[in-house]
């Protein structure tokens, strides 16, 4: 049941010679088709795999303002799933995971249920927007706890204006995440029956927000896959054939003016300050946004 | 009473002959209420007066747009002039129903295009709009006036040039905290030159510039103009322009608040506040800070309502601001005031009724500012009437709440939300039962509660025991057992809302409601223990309730999320995939 991964590059060609290569290095060239909204300059460190899922135009050397935000090694374009959150309900609040053990008994969400309950709820299940999960495993200043969906109750409406607008604090709070309200912006996908919506203020920088992006989206790729058995590390080999058609992905947005760009090209702050919504389009259909540095990566190996 | 409508005279004249007041008399009464709960009750009197009820009824109110269908509302109200529509359920403000879930209004205007051409007002909340929508309605409704928007989806500001455009006789646009795609401003420009009718404007949400001649021109021939409530983007100066053409508003919404001002641009800004005898609400002040106060010093005497809740103040502002505010009976505030602001509140505003504090940095965990019970204490001890509170804070005590209720026993509402789910109390380590105990022990009139911290069944049993008036009832990561959801049940005769979220709530407490549910609006449990066979159950039983389940693994029987409420109309037409009925 595993397809044979054809590699494109974003001209839409498959290349002859990767057929051969698959076989060979059948689990880089699967990493190489996930759904990975990588940026030029990123490593995936768990698959220590230079291959680059490049979402703009590779020429390797070329000067783009996004690989100065990523942290030299630290980019984890992955498909990692690592966050450990996942497996053990950290993303959807649980009363005994925030309180330490709550009260005796008293608080548990019942017996076995509760364990199938959190888990269940920890899973990225489409209606939940990302913003519920703090990015903690992007190396980023660590959040104590997992944010929870809709909690504290405040409306959208509000959370946007107090990003605008952050309250002076005495403190100089460096974490861009901190004390500056949300910043909502609708997430759409080619192929996915609805959108979702993510605060780009819960994230510090491109690596997060593709990790995020990847965890949120990845439900329209993998199908059933993505569910309880993800494990910690991120997926299985066996997952990844199950992966994506041979069809890649680059993440574009909107600016303020209307004009729809490559993410990666600007500084973190001036790409979400200027950011209105996002969409994650085939690369078929992003010719002439990415060329062939996917290809390069892969010649690299 | 429109004379062209047929009657029903049959029924007149063979009723009893206990009550024979003739139709014209009692349609003539009974126009003059206005209550929808008085309506309810005077129709079910008798056929001659539900009749006579729904010939006279101009507005109709439906809390939940599912519970009934625009075939049957205008099948039954002929001459309705003024209708209002809520939608989602509440909990979709905070993300937890997914897009494209329903409520979309378009039918409902279809229909009203066709029986009610004399529509004249639509408020709707919750409910998604598209622009098509809006067209529709401004091209539909010769004698359209106002339309109020909260909380809505779905349109962008290019809907609102077309209600600009085309209502011609429009008196109010009010668009509140809207999820509102930002086109540009636009629309402003599209208000005829002659148009001059405008009584609300309300703008407040837009998130991007408008045409600030436009604007102006615009307030400056309506003349009847009381709300006006701008974006933030408008300036201090530009401000003052609009003031001076419109000293009779009542309700003004600032814009920015923080610009750089000549001091002659701010004596002029204070003559222009003092000028506009008639204000007595006062929102929007964006960035405020003090210094520019004191334009406002004038003005504040008479305010009644201060929404300061976009302005990050400190106590230190509150303290110079509100002794100039005597009157306040609303005050909206953001906790970067402190405890040492609500102080200030509690000396200086004696008549307050109403106190929200919003928080400035809610997903901040780590941080230890804001509020604490001992602002909400001196609040208490210095408003005896507040009624209304909407409290977001960090930490609590139960005996700081049992003495804020000793201050002020006649809560309606009562909305507390300690920010970090299942805390106790930070000083004695207990939960937080014995707080909401206190709450509705006390608080004999209270009619709605939103609880927070660590709760176990014993705050249900509770507010079973003792809430009998209350209303709507909202939970959150609360309660040990079934058993608190069914005292709640049990207990409380007037409960219509019960929203329920991440607390352990299974099928034993879902189906304790069975004979509840028919006389509640609705119900909402997510993440909670409930099972697909007992909402089954639940739908089996209950043919006129909607039962409606959303899940995304339809082989598990867990369910993630179940909305429940009574309708008249089936189950939806409408619902998306991810909607299953039962």
């Amino acid at each position: 049941m595993s397809k044979p991964l054809q590699e494109h590059d974003y001209i839409g060609l498959s290349e002859g010679p990767s057929m051969e290569t698959s076989e060979k290095n059948k689990g880089l060239n699967l990493k190489a088709t996930e759904l990975r909204l990588g940026l030029p300059g990123s490593e995936s460190p768990e698959r220590e795999s230079k291959i680059r899922y490049a979402i703009k135009g590779f020429v390797s050397g070329a000067k783009r303002g996004f690989s100065d935000t990523v942290n030299g090694g630290s980019g984890k374009w992955v498909f990692s799933g690592s966050e450990p959150d996942l497996a053990k309900n950290g993303g959807l609040f649980s009363p005994r995971g925030v309180t330490g053990g709550g009260d005796g008994g008293g608080k548990s969400l019942g017996g076995s249920e509760s364990g199938s309950v959190a888990v269940k709820e920890a899973v990225p299940l489409p209606p939940k927007p990302m913003p519920e999960k703090k990015p903690q495993v992007s190396g980023s200043a660590p959040a104590a706890k997992a944010q929870v969906v809709g909690w504290p109750p405040i409306r959208s409406f509000r959370k946007n204006s107090m990003a605008s607008n952050p309250p002076k604090n005495d403190e100089n709070d460096a974490d861009a995440k901190s004390g500056s309200g949300c910043l909502y912006i609708k997430v759409s996908m080619e192929g996915a029956p609805y959108l979702r919506k993510v605060d780009l203020k819960t994230y510090s920088s491109y690596t997060d927000l593709s990790l995020a992006l990847e965890k949120m989206f990845s439900c329209f790729t993998i199908g059933q896959c993505c569910s309880h058995g993800v494990p910690s590390r991120g997926l299985s080999e066996s997952r990844l054939i199950d992966l994506l058609h041979g069809s890649e992905y680059v993440l574009t947005y909107e600016d303020k003016d209307g004009d729809w760009m490559l993410v990666g090209d600007v500084p973190w702050e001036m790409f979400t300050e200027s950011c209105k919504r996002l969409r994650i389009m085939k690369s078929s259909d992003a010719v002439g946004l990415a060329p062939r540095a996917m290809e390069k990566c892969r010649n690299r190996n | 009473m429109d004379p062209k409508r047929s009657r029903n005279s049959h029924e007149s004249v063979n009723s009893s002959e206990s009550t024979r007041f003739p139709d014209e008399v009692l349609e003539r009464v009974l126009s003059l209420l206005t209550s929808h709960k008085d309506r309810s009750s005077v129709s079910l009197v008798c056929k001659d007066w539900y009749n006579a009820e729904r010939w006279t009824r101009t507005h109709v109110f439906i809390g939940n747009c599912y519970s009934v269908s625009p075939e049957i509302v205008v099948g039954r109200f002929p001459a309705i002039r003024s209708v209002t529509l809520k939608g989602k359920p509440r909990f979709s403000d905070f993300n937890l129903v997914p897009e494209n879930w329903g409520a979309d209004i378009h039918q409902w205007l279809v229909v009203f295009a066709e029986k009610y051409p004399f529509l004249e007002e639509l408020r709707l909340k919750r409910m998604t709009v598209t622009d098509e929508s809006l067209e529709f309605l401004a091209t539909s409704f010769s004698y359209f006036k106002a339309i109020s928007l909260m909380s809505c989806d779905g349109f962008s500001t290019d809907g609102l040039a077309a209600i600009a455009t085309h209502c011609k006789n429009l008196t109010e646009l009010d668009i509140q905290e809207n999820d509102m795609e930002d086109n540009g401003g636009g629309w402003l420009s599209c208000f005829p030159e002659n148009f001059t009718s405008l009584e609300v404007l309300n703008f407040a949400s837009q998130q991007g510039d408008v045409s600030f001649d436009a604007l102006e021109k615009l307030v400056d021939r309506c003349k009847s103009l009381r709300v006006l409530k701008v974006d933030k983007y408008v300036k201090l100066e530009q401000l003052h322009r609009l003031l001076v053409r419109a000293p009779q508003l009542t309700d003004l919404g600032t814009g920015n608040f923080q610009q750089e001002l000549t001091p002659r641009q701010c004596a002029e800004l204070e003559s222009a506040f003092s000028n506009c005898k008639n204000l007595h609400t006062l929102s929007g002040l964006w960035d405020a800070t003090s210094l520019y106060f004191p334009v406002l010093y004038s003005a504040c005497g008479r305010l009644t309502f201060l929404n300061l809740s976009y302005a990050a103040l400190q106590s230190g502002d509150l303290a110079k601001l509100l002794p100039h505010c005597p009157n306040l009976r609303r005050l909206w505030v953001l906790d970067t005031v402190e405890d040492e602001g609500l102080e200030a509140i509690g000396s200086s505003c004696p008549l307050l009724e109403e106190l929200r504090v919003f928080p400035a940095a809610p997903f901040d965990l780590d941080i230890n500012r804001g509020v604490t019970e001992s602002g909400f204490i001196a609040v208490s001890r210095g408003c005896p009437r507040l009624h209304y509170v909407l409290y977001f804070c960090r930490q609590m005590t139960n005996a700081a709440v049992a003495t804020i209720v000793q201050n002020c026993p006649d809560f309606t509402h009562f909305r507390l939300c300690i920010m970090n789910p299942g805390q106790r109390d930070y000083l004695t380590g207990e939960p937080m039962d014995e707080a909401f105990g206190a709450v509705v022990k006390t608080c004999t009139k209270l009619q709605r509660l939103a609880i927070s911290g660590l709760l176990t069944d014993l705050t249900f049993e509770y507010i079973g025991k003792y809430a009998k008036n209350l209303e709507t009832l909202s939970v959150a990561f609360a309660g040990s057992s079934d058993w608190g959801m069914q005292c709640v049940l049990r207990g409380c005769p007037k409960l219509r809302k019960l929203e329920i979220r991440d607390s352990p709530f299974g099928n034993a407490a879902l189906l304790s409601g069975l004979a509840k549910y028919e006389s509640m609006r609705s119900l909402w449990m997510s993440a909670c223990n409930v099972t697909m066979n007992a909402c089954k159950l639940l739908a089996r039983e209950k043919p006129r309730l909607n039962v409606e389940v959303m899940k995304d693994d339809e082989t598990d029987s867990q369910v993630d999320k179940v909305y429940v409420y009574r309708t008249i109309a089936g189950p939806r037409r409408d619902a998306p995939p991810f909607v299953l009925t039962l």
